[in-house]
């Protein structure tokens, strides 16, 4: 019993002295802080954006993230809503999952999309050269040379991409989308270059669910690296071993 | 001498002359009307001399090889200047019927791109995934005294200009 104690109070001790020695590192780190790109500039692979996602924190029922990346991207709803498409066809960037453990009865709730996979299986196999990733590891289509062969679209092990089956007008200019062509989750891309953060996390920022995290994973500093080195973030299917740049927590 | 010829002709053959000029004719009065495509006019000019972003000759030239080279440096490494960005493109020159309050859609002859194009039969794709129409009906330009209105957001990186903004100000009349 005493020797717990004692344990406990070293242990007291030695959190205290790691976060003493934290707060006398951060000046330092600071020097290091990613400054906002100038618009002339290209994306360099110094930074790699991420997202970190606590399911734990992700409501089940509520679907912030999913309507204000329709919102800002043009999707799923108004003259951008495929008419005469089935729900399966029809554009899907960011979609809630509901997992529910059958034994106990748990229920998870999490927002899933592109996971931005460092060694992406869509770029793989794309024969265009079409499904690409960009230096900062955001992974887009190019739908200028892609061709709508969907070859990303079965590779994808996360089912994040979607196909354009119906004409398109009235789009949102930051984001095009036409008929025939693959799309998926930009993380925000146009915001990014503006040193914003996504949609979606900023939605379910402001709703107080802080389920959502985006960040640079290169960055020692930043808060989704502090934080993912604390507790850890699982990757979905992790043993495809893409090394995502979205995590997760709690699952 | 060339007259006397000339009379010997029209004395000779008169049917040819009747001809000749007949070919001429129909030239000779359309050449009263408007040759080519009705382009409409952009909401600004940014500077008299230079048109929009590039010398006016330059931009009915080149500018789709200016467009091109901008999608890729956008799309792939996230270069977002606004100088032959296609949005920008629209925001100024795409602008609604002041009577009806409607928007041409690309296709329309009164589009400012498919004005041009409708008349020439070159067909592009642009607008199949791109908006034709600008989301901000009421796009003015930043109210500034610089005479290159698409480049305030070109930063200076740590006080030095690079050399694209370097060419943009040196290129174009520049600042007086």
């Amino acid at each position: 019993m005493d020797k717990n104690m004692t344990d406990l109070a070293r242990r007291n001790f030695m959190s205290k002295a790691v976060a003493a020695a934290g707060l006398t590192v951060i000046p330092g780190v600071m020097l290091y802080e990613v400054q906002a790109r100038p618009a002339d500039q290209a994306a360099t692979n110094k930074v790699r954006w991420g997202m970190l996602i606590d399911t734990n924190k992700c409501e089940d029922g509520c679907n912030d993230c999913v309507t204000a990346c329709q919102t800002e991207n043009g999707w799923g709803s108004g003259s951008n809503n495929e008419q005469k498409s089935s729900d399966k066809q029809k554009a899907q960037w960011i979609r809630k999952v509901k997992l529910t453990d059958k034994q106990t009865g748990h229920v998870q709730s999490l927002p899933l999309m592109c996971q931005h996979c460092e060694t992406a299986p869509c770029v793989d196999v794309c024969p265009t050269g079409a499904s690409m990733k960009r230096a900062d590891g955001i992974v887009l289509v190019d739908k200028h040379t892609c061709i709508g062969c969907r070859y990303c679209m079965m590779a994808c092990p996360y089912k994040a991409r979607s196909f354009i089956h119906e004409d398109m007008h009235d789009q949102e200019v930051h984001a095009p989308r036409g008929k025939g062509t693959v799309e998926s989750c930009t993380m925000c891309v146009h915001r990014v270059d503006k040193d914003g953060t996504p949609a979606c996390v900023e939605a379910c920022t402001k709703a107080d669910k802080k389920a959502m995290m985006f960040g640079d994973l290169n960055d020692p500093s930043s808060a989704i690296s502090i934080r993912l080195k604390e507790f850890g973030g699982e990757q979905i299917r992790a043993d495809l071993g893409l090394n995502t740049g979205v995590r997760y927590q709690g699952l | 001498m060339l007259l006397r010829q000339l009379s010997k002709l029209i004395q000779s053959k008169p049917i040819l002359i009747v001809a000749g000029l007949l070919l001429v004719l129909p030239f000779s009065i359309n050449a009263e009307e408007q040759v080519g495509p009705v382009v409409p006019k952009a909401k600004a000019k940014a500077t008299a001399e230079n048109g929009c972003v590039a010398p006016i000759a330059d931009m009915r030239k080149n500018h789709m090889e200016k467009l091109l080279h901008q999608r890729d440096d956008t799309l792939r490494e996230g270069v977002r200047t606004k100088q032959y960005s296609l949005a920008e493109c629209i925001n100024c020159h795409v602008s609604e019927n002041k009577e009806t309050g409607i928007t041409p859609s690309f296709g329309d002859d009164k589009h400012f791109c498919s004005s041009c194009h409708n008349y020439a039969a070159v067909k592009v794709d642009c607008f199949q995934c791109h908006n034709d129409k600008p989301k901000n009906k009421n796009y003015k330009h930043s109210l500034t005294d610089n005479p290159m209105k698409h480049h305030n957001d070109m930063a200076l990186n740590n006080e030095k200009l690079n050399k694209e903004t370097l060419d943009v100000l040196t290129s174009s009349g520049g600042s007086k």
